[in-house]
């Protein structure tokens, strides 16, 4: 069982829904991001998401775009990524890190390059956005050699024979887009979620994820009655941003960061009781 | 004319996944996918159907004003001393490009789809005054995302979109170019995919793009293959046009990719010299990696992050390619070469000067390789050059380079 099944498999048994903060590794420098890992895990996150920096990031919403500028100006590459994750793992065995990017970064590494050097990084699980299950079977075979779970989006609009296609190649679990959209838009309907994610367990039994949309302690919570996992990012991303932006130095920033997901924690915690 | 006895491996791309050999393909977000499934079973359907072509044909006849003229350009050919050049004029087409020939297309796909609303990006502004055009014509609302830069350097297409009654979105992110305006057309598209039909204006973007654009350009070409017969007796020995995305080229080019005899240069932009990183010439300096949802030569570092492009031209200022370009560059049936900076404008002073006809800044980089290959050939040689947009909107930029102020 890979880290991230692990994960959910021990969450669940304890009633708790996952809690998986996003952060753009290198945002906005690159030796902020471990001990923001850290600090994350303190606050209550169970499992971490990095986003890869890119520049041309067509799924993101205006604050995790200017995070991909700002990250790519600190020059954060993938393999400085990995190198984050590296170092991470000397003093983390256990919380589950996924990468969450786009195509070409790590097609230009070369899909068995990048899945060595992420494997031995102790990377667990890889989201690229823009590798749809029609264009996967290069890189899939390359992550399942050494033991990383692909990661699939599922979207409002994925129709039910897609949902059992990606059901097909996917692990680690499903990760729910509750929203059309870009990142940090709109306001998800629960409702509508909810009906999605029994679509999806119809074809998975894999545990499902939800992300894109939730902004606070209070969408979390809601969305956290019906997933196994919750993903926030751009609220997350946007408070750091807000915080070395009003001249903060690193502590006051990831003190910030700390208290919005650990009311987040607790609001997940309060809907579970 | 001899054809290619060999089974025609030009008519077997794209593939049911939408590949040209390694390029191509769908590499764009979930939420996407089955939009691009539907608009590539609409057009599977109305690509064969006599009515929708009866009505495409109609609209090219009287609405943009087809056939284009073949124009043979005796003077600027006599200057030069070599092969004859003619000049395929899509400047002639109603709004003053070969962009409309796609948009009437995709606009008759939207109607047919039901869609309201319709996006496009564009960079000189000639893509979003033609889907501006055609959605006027039309009655649906229209978002034309432009980068910030282009605004500046493209003014009056900008107004020209805004009398169409377009709204004109500028794009801040990146180097505020055509890319930028790429990326946030799709995430407009992603937000909005249930009423929104997203006209893209070149051969790149994910499949079916490349295909649909391709087949509604293909008519330059096939006019000037029956033109060439017609009025000359003879098929060109060489075909040129410049490549941005690379819709116009590939719209002349497709149609003669059989004769084999027909030689075909493609002009990517090379700025201040491909020497520099400033150019946007991905085919000759770039390598193959992923963007806009396609495979395809791209300029990218030494990461696999995307370059910023430059090039007199906001047309051509772009760091991939469409993918059938890709492909046909591996195969090695058409020569992709570059034109800088400095030779598109001079040769967009000659053609005006000489034949007193205004070129777009994207087509003088195809007018000015012509130059050099007509120089080496012989005046029983013929030359074709896709005349794809007329100058007017370049004026400013050409009179900001020469020093004068309005």
């Amino acid at each position: 069982m890979s880290r991230i099944e692990g994960r959910f498999k021990q969450l669940a048994m304890q009633g708790r829904t996952v809690l998986i903060p996003y952060i753009v590794a290198g945002d906005p420098a690159q030796d902020v991001t471990v001990p923001l890992m850290h600090q994350l895990v303190e606050s209550g996150a169970d499992m971490i998401e990095l986003g890869v920096a890119f520049s041309d990031p067509m799924a993101e919403g205006p604050v995790i775009q200017l995070a991909h500028e700002r990250a790519l100006a600190s020059h954060t590459s993938l393999s400085s990524v990995l190198t984050m994750v590296q170092v991470f793992r000397e003093t983390d065995a256990t919380t589950p890190v996924l990468l969450m990017g786009y195509a070409n970064p790590v097609m230009h590494m070369g899909y068995a390059a990048f899945a060595d050097a992420a494997g031995a990084a102790g990377v667990d699980g890889l989201i690229t956005v823009d590798i749809p299950p029609e264009e996967v079977d290069g890189i899939n075979s390359e992550l399942q050699r050494v033991g990383i779970d692909n990661i699939f989006l599922v979207a409002p609009t994925t129709p039910e024979e897609r949902i059992a296609q990606i059901a097909a190649r996917a692990s680690g679990f499903i990760y729910y887009v509750s929203l059309k959209g870009v990142t940090g838009a709109g306001n998800l309907d629960t409702k509508e979620v909810a009906s999605r994610l029994k679509l999806i367990r119809k074809h998975s039994d894999l545990p499902v994820a939800v992300g894109f949309g939730i902004k606070d302690a209070a969408s979390a919570a809601a969305v956290a009655t019906v997933a196994d996992g919750v993903v926030v990012g751009s609220a997350l991303v946007d408070t750091l941003a807000q915080a070395f932006a009003g001249g903060g130095d690193q502590a006051v920033a990831l003190g910030s960061a700390g208290k919005l997901l650990k009311q987040i924690h607790q609001g997940i915690a309060n809907a579970a009781s | 004319m001899t054809r290619n006895t060999e089974e025609n491996i030009f008519a077997t791309v794209p593939d049911e996944q939408g590949r040209y050999g390694v390029y191509g393909g769908k590499y764009v977000s979930e939420t996407l996918m089955a939009a691009l499934a539907e608009l590539e079973s609409v057009y599977r359907m109305l690509s064969v159907d006599p009515d929708f072509q009866r009505q495409l044909d109609e609209d090219l006849t009287h609405y943009v004003g087809r056939p284009s003229p073949l124009y043979e350009a005796s003077r600027w050919s006599d200057n030069i001393g070599g092969a004859r050049i003619f000049l395929k004029r899509e400047d002639l087409n109603h709004t003053g490009a070969h962009k409309i020939n796609n948009t009437i297309g995709q606009a008759l796909l939207a109607k047919h789809m039901g869609k309201k609303r319709v996006i496009a990006e564009t960079g000189a502004g000639q893509h979003g005054v033609a889907t501006a055009t055609i959605a006027a014509r039309l009655g649906l609302e229209c978002l034309v995302f432009m980068g910030e830069e282009d605004i500046r350097r493209q003014a009056l297409n900008v107004y020209r979109m805004k009398l169409l009654g377009a709204e004109v979105i500028p794009v801040t992110s990146g180097s505020r170019t055509l890319t930028d305006a790429m990326n946030e057309a799709m995430r407009d598209w992603v937000t909005n995919v249930d009423d929104t039909f997203y006209c893209i204006g070149t051969v790149a973007g994910p499949h079916p793009y490349p295909l649909l654009v391709r087949d509604f350009q293909c008519v330059i070409g096939r006019e000037a293959r029956a033109q060439s017969l017609n009025q000359v007796g003879r098929l060109p020995d060489a075909l040129v046009a410049c490549v941005g995305g690379g819709s116009n080229a590939i719209g002349l080019f497709h149609p003669f990719l059989e004769d084999s005899e027909v030689a075909m240069y493609g002009v990517e932009a090379g700025g201040h010299g491909i020497s520099t990183d400033q150019h946007a010439a991905p085919l000759t300096a770039g390598s193959p990696g992923v963007l806009h949802g396609n495979r395809t030569y791209l300029m990218q570092d030494s990461d696999g992050q995307i370059m910023e492009t430059h090039s007199v031209s906001a047309g051509l200022d772009y760091p991939g390619v469409g993918p059938e370009h890709s492909w046909l560059k591996d195969l090695g049936r058409v020569n992709y070469v570059v034109a800088d900076d400095d030779e598109a404008l001079r040769a967009f002073h000659t053609l005006t000067r000489v034949e007193g006809i205004m070129p777009a800044l994207e087509t003088s980089h195809a007018l000015a390789y012509a130059e050099t290959l007509a120089a080496q050939m012989t005046p029983q040689q013929m030359i074709i050059v896709n005349l794809s947009g007329r100058g007017d909107k370049d004026i400013h930029t050409v009179a900001e380079i020469d020093g004068i102020e309005f």
